[in-house]
């Protein structure tokens, strides 16, 4: 064991049963955790909300990664992806709590690589192509402040799993939503053209508001939050006039079918591969 | 097999040395993600990590070392059980963590914060935070991004000896 270098240490050989943030086969990040699910919760309906939250999850995390080297700035591009990691995380916890909870024992990687776009749960605002800096960054302030009051509230959930998971979320999610408000306000509030860009953006994001709203009692504080953004970078509120459909009832925009298509593309060319 | 407390001793000794894979200058219990670490009837040594952040890409490393070191230690049952609550926070990190930290150039974490009882304000306001540097000490220090080469750290700089270096951010 080479303890006189502390790098030195790193380098030394495993069993294959060490790897990092790529690639599948991961042991199950849920590893040793009680996976009863307890009496009074509808272990069907657990695995369908776990499932919607993860592919929210999953699916931004996949347009956050395309912004690596193509960011404004690198530490815009290293906290972009750093965001990105920690949706990866939260989505790995819940597709792994959802194959517990729906009886299939199915693993994470089944629902990140084998599902078809029909059977994604995510919100379609979520799937929307990256657009430019603008875009990105009050999407980002939409989906990270509703899916922190969304946290806040599952952290009190009856299942001690999906508690946990969501209790551990909230920490991460304030920093993304710190991130996205900071620039949103210093967009909004800084070059004409910034601010055109930031308030195109808003009524971009705005047709997509009423699937977030219809599950959850989140709506009060979402909306807060947005008001108290948009009135610091002296923005008007965005009108909202609702789009029909729903990504949570499986009706997705034409942009989640090729976003799956390279983020499935090596796993099912080698399905039995890990790497 | 009878248990020891010599053993339980050991195993806890063995688990708590395992340097973290992306502060190797930190070990596992030094972090304070190693929650606990028992011996069962059967000889099996549990070891109980809980993680950093959800997308910790460390977590899988962290999980394998333990277990080979124990395995190298002569314990041929080992299991590694993944604690998830209560969450981990920077508060969990020991003082000689936090020593080590600053050793090695990076600065510790402030106390982490508080769980609100409602739903989390957002401040817009610019907030004070007085990070010293870990190289000449000077309080006068800015942070150059929240963001940085690992989830758990930010970048700063220093405005009287000009060194940029990393800290560890409350969570």
């Amino acid at each position: 064991m080479s303890d006189d270098h502390v790098y030195l240490t790193l380098a030394e050989g495993h069993e294959d049963d060490a790897r990092w943030a790529y690639g599948t086969g991961f042991e199950d990040p849920l590893h040793g955790v009680d996976t009863t699910v307890p009496e009074g919760v509808d272990a069907t309906e657990l695995a369908a909300l776990c499932v919607a939250l993860a592919d929210d999850a999953l699916v931004s995390a996949q347009r956050l990664a395309e912004w690596t080297t193509r960011a404004p700035e690198l530490e815009e591009e290293v906290a972009l992806a750093n965001i990105g990691l920690d949706l990866l995380g939260q989505a790995r916890l819940l597709y792994t709590r959802a194959g517990q909870a729906d009886g299939t024992g199915r693993d994470e990687d089944a629902y990140a690589y084998f599902r078809d776009a029909g059977e994604f749960r995510c919100v379609r605002l979520a799937e929307l192509p990256d657009g430019d800096f603008a875009f990105t960054v009050v999407r980002l302030l939409v989906l990270s402040s509703w899916r922190l009051a969304h946290f806040e509230q599952l952290a009190a959930h009856p299942d001690p799993v999906l508690s946990a998971i969501a209790a551990k979320g909230v920490k991460e999610l304030a920093y993304h939503r710190q991130y996205a408000a900071e620039w949103a306000v210093r967009l909004g509030d800084g070059t004409e053209e910034s601010h055109r860009r930031t308030r195109k953006a808003l009524e971009q994001v705005a047709p997509y508001f009423g699937e977030l709203f219809t599950a959850y009692d989140v709506r009060d504080e979402v909306v807060a939050v947005l008001r108290q953004v948009v009135e610091a970078a002296g923005l008007p509120m965005p009108v909202y006039r609702p789009l029909p459909g729903s990504g949570r009832q499986g009706e997705h925009t034409e942009h989640l079918a090729p976003l799956l298509a390279e983020l499935q593309s090596v796993a099912r060319a080698h399905p039995e591969a890990t790497w | 097999m009878v248990t020891t407390l010599t053993d339980v001793r050991r195993a806890r000794r063995v688990a708590e040395q395992v340097p973290d894979p992306e502060l190797p200058m930190l070990t596992l219990a030094d972090l304070g993600v190693l929650r606990d670490v028992e011996v069962t009837g059967d000889g099996t040594v549990v070891a109980s990590l809980t993680p950093t952040y959800s997308g910790c890409p460390a977590m899988a490393e962290m999980r394998a070392d333990v277990a080979a070191r124990l395995r190298e230690a002569g314990y041929a049952r080992v299991e590694i059980r993944t604690v998830l609550n209560p969450p981990w926070t920077t508060d969990w990190i020991t003082p000689q963590g936090r020593r080590k930290l600053t050793e090695h150039g990076i600065a510790p974490p402030g106390a982490a914060p508080r769980p609100a009882s409602g739903p989390l304000p957002l401040v817009l306001s610019p907030t004070r935070r007085t990070v010293a540097c870990p190289r000449c000490g000077s309080a006068d220090t800015e942070e150059t991004s929240r963001f940085a080469a690992t989830s758990c750290k930010a970048l700063w700089r220093c405005r009287t000896c000009r060194e940029p270096f990393e800290y560890v951010k409350e969570i």
